[in-house]
């Protein structure tokens, strides 16, 4: 099992930042609890600003299938928003992230760990349920689970050919990290103050 | 003596790079660095390299320092958490050992203890961020140290050969915002590319040092552009190892190869860090061809 919960309004807000946004929903899922009144709250509160071109509650995006028959019918929404704002798990934000590849796609959520079951999500994407969500310094692309090292900071100099010196089948997080960042114009991302994991976070759950 | 003092008073600083034995005997070691190593202004000491267990680092660094050598502590993230790091911070600091390299490390997969558990708590960018922490008088949780603060002078490396450049010269800037002083690059074959890769760094303004490996055979030089990170020996190189290759194995064709390189890259970087692996004894002609 696992826990969603909001992220701050100050961090959410500073990222939307009288930004165009689309918002997106995953609920459903037997596996993670999600905040689902708080942030119908505190969406509200953002869609009184009028900067919101639309909002989808759907299940499981991370099935990449699924996604994507849910967002074509709002492409034109998506296209407008300068942001899009994805409430739901880790995985559910990556997905959305590796398909709108030009769009910046942000984490309103972080994940936390409980026991139990973890579901049934895609191979390609991971979340590492850490607590506290990297995935808006990165891109969309987790630091923890792309990178061998789970690396906050930056690639190391371990990559050979872009991939990666543990698995030269595993193409290197950072680089990938890199690219997109390169793709969605926020390579200032890589100026964010120095990253330091809290590993206390399970237990102020 | 820190070695951020000699690249402020303009000195060209060169280094070289030690490996501790897996075992207790350095008398070896230290005879080496010794009758070799007398023209190199700095000795890095390696933290159980390519993640094999050996002697430490620190005591290693200890050792030579006791025999007059100006030791580099080299530091990495991949076998110790934030409390080890730090308590070996302020053991080096109490020691005498006041030159720090910061480097993640290798991953535990490339050495010779798979089993064991990668642990990268903090990577080299965190450490050098809690280096600094430590120099004011802070430890990484917030709680006051004792006394007068240890203090470093801190390294980094980098990779100017790398086939992606860009993405490490982000990784330096942001090496250089937590704190580096300098920096050891990664092995130089390609002088075009390290000195296209100094002249987007010279932003930056810390002093860095051309990394030399000597190269030892053809074989040598192909192992390392099919499994070596950031490193590409050009095919004429490797030709002129395979053209002669008594010469090449007496070290006098991989001498002349580090020497050229040297003479080409130093108007553009600020000192030299030679990695001997083993060839320590090659490092005294090849200052000398070099004119250093």
């Amino acid at each position: 099992m696992l826990i969603t919960q909001l992220k701050s309004k100050e961090t959410i807000t500073s990222l939307v930042n009288g930004k165009k946004i689309f918002i997106i929903n995953c609920q459903g899922c037997k596996e993670v609890h999600f905040p689902e009144k708080e942030a119908a709250e505190f969406q509200k509160e953002l869609a009184a600003d009028g900067k919101v071109t639309g909002t989808i509650t759907t299940d499981y995006i991370c099935n990449p299938e699924n996604m994507k028959l849910r967002l074509e019918k709002h492409m034109s929404e998506i296209k407008a928003a300068d942001l899009v704002l994805v409430f739901s798990c880790g995985v559910g934000v990556q997905t959305i992230a590796e398909y709108l590849e030009d769009k910046t796609v942000c984490a309103a959520c972080d994940s936390c760990r409980l026991p139990g079951f973890q579901g049934v999500t895609p191979l390609e994407y991971d979340c590492g349920q850490c607590g506290e969500c990297y995935l808006n310094l990165t891109g969309g692309i987790c630091p923890i689970t792309a990178c061998s090292k789970s690396l906050l900071n930056g690639q190391c100099g371990g990559a050979k050919n872009g991939k990666c010196e543990v698995d030269p089948n595993m193409e290197c997080g950072w680089e990938r990290i890199y690219r997109r960042l390169e793709k969605i114009g926020r390579l200032d991302a890589l100026k964010s103050p120095v990253q330091i994991r809290n590993y206390a976070t399970d237990d102020e759950v | 003596m820190k070695i951020t003092e000699l690249f402020e008073r303009g000195e060209f600083v060169v280094s070289a790079e030690v490996g501790p034995p897996k075992g207790i005997h350095i008398e070896h070691l230290l005879e080496e660095a010794k009758t070799y190593l007398k023209g190199v202004t700095a000795v890095n000491v390696t933290d159980n390299q390519s993640s094999v267990m050996r002697l430490g680092s620190l005591a290693t660094c200890k050792a030579l320092k006791d025999e007059g050598l100006l030791p580099i502590y080299q530091l990495t993230c991949r076998d110790r958490n934030r409390i080890a790091l730090q308590s070996d911070l302020l053991s080096a600091a109490m020691l005498g050992i006041d030159n720090v390299l910061a480097l993640t490390g290798d991953h535990i997969k490339l050495g010779d203890h798979k089993g064991a558990k990668p642990v990268f708590d903090l990577d080299s960018v965190s450490l050098l961020h809690t280096i600094c922490k430590l120099e004011a008088g802070e430890d990484l949780g917030g709680n006051k140290l004792v006394g007068e603060p240890p203090k470093f002078a801190k390294g980094a490396v980098v990779s100017p050969c790398s086939d992606s450049v860009d993405s490490q010269l982000a990784k330096m800037e942001r090496k250089v915002r937590a704190g580096a002083e300098y920096f050891q690059t990664q092995a130089v074959y390609e002088p075009e590319k390290f000195i296209e890769f100094m002249e987007k760094a010279k932003q930056f303004g810390k002093p860095v040092q051309l990394g030399i490996v000597i190269l030892k055979s053809a074989g040598m030089a192909k192992f390392m552009n099919d499994n070596v990170a950031g490193i590409h020996v050009p095919q004429d190189m490797i030709d002129e190892l395979k053209a002669d290759k008594e010469k090449a194995k007496a070290g006098i064709t991989g001498v002349e190869i580090a020497a050229r390189i040297i003479k080409e890259c130093k108007p553009y970087c600020q000192g030299l860090h030679i990695m001997a692996l083993g060839w320590e004894s090659k490092v005294p002609s090849l200052l000398e061809q070099a004119g250093i």
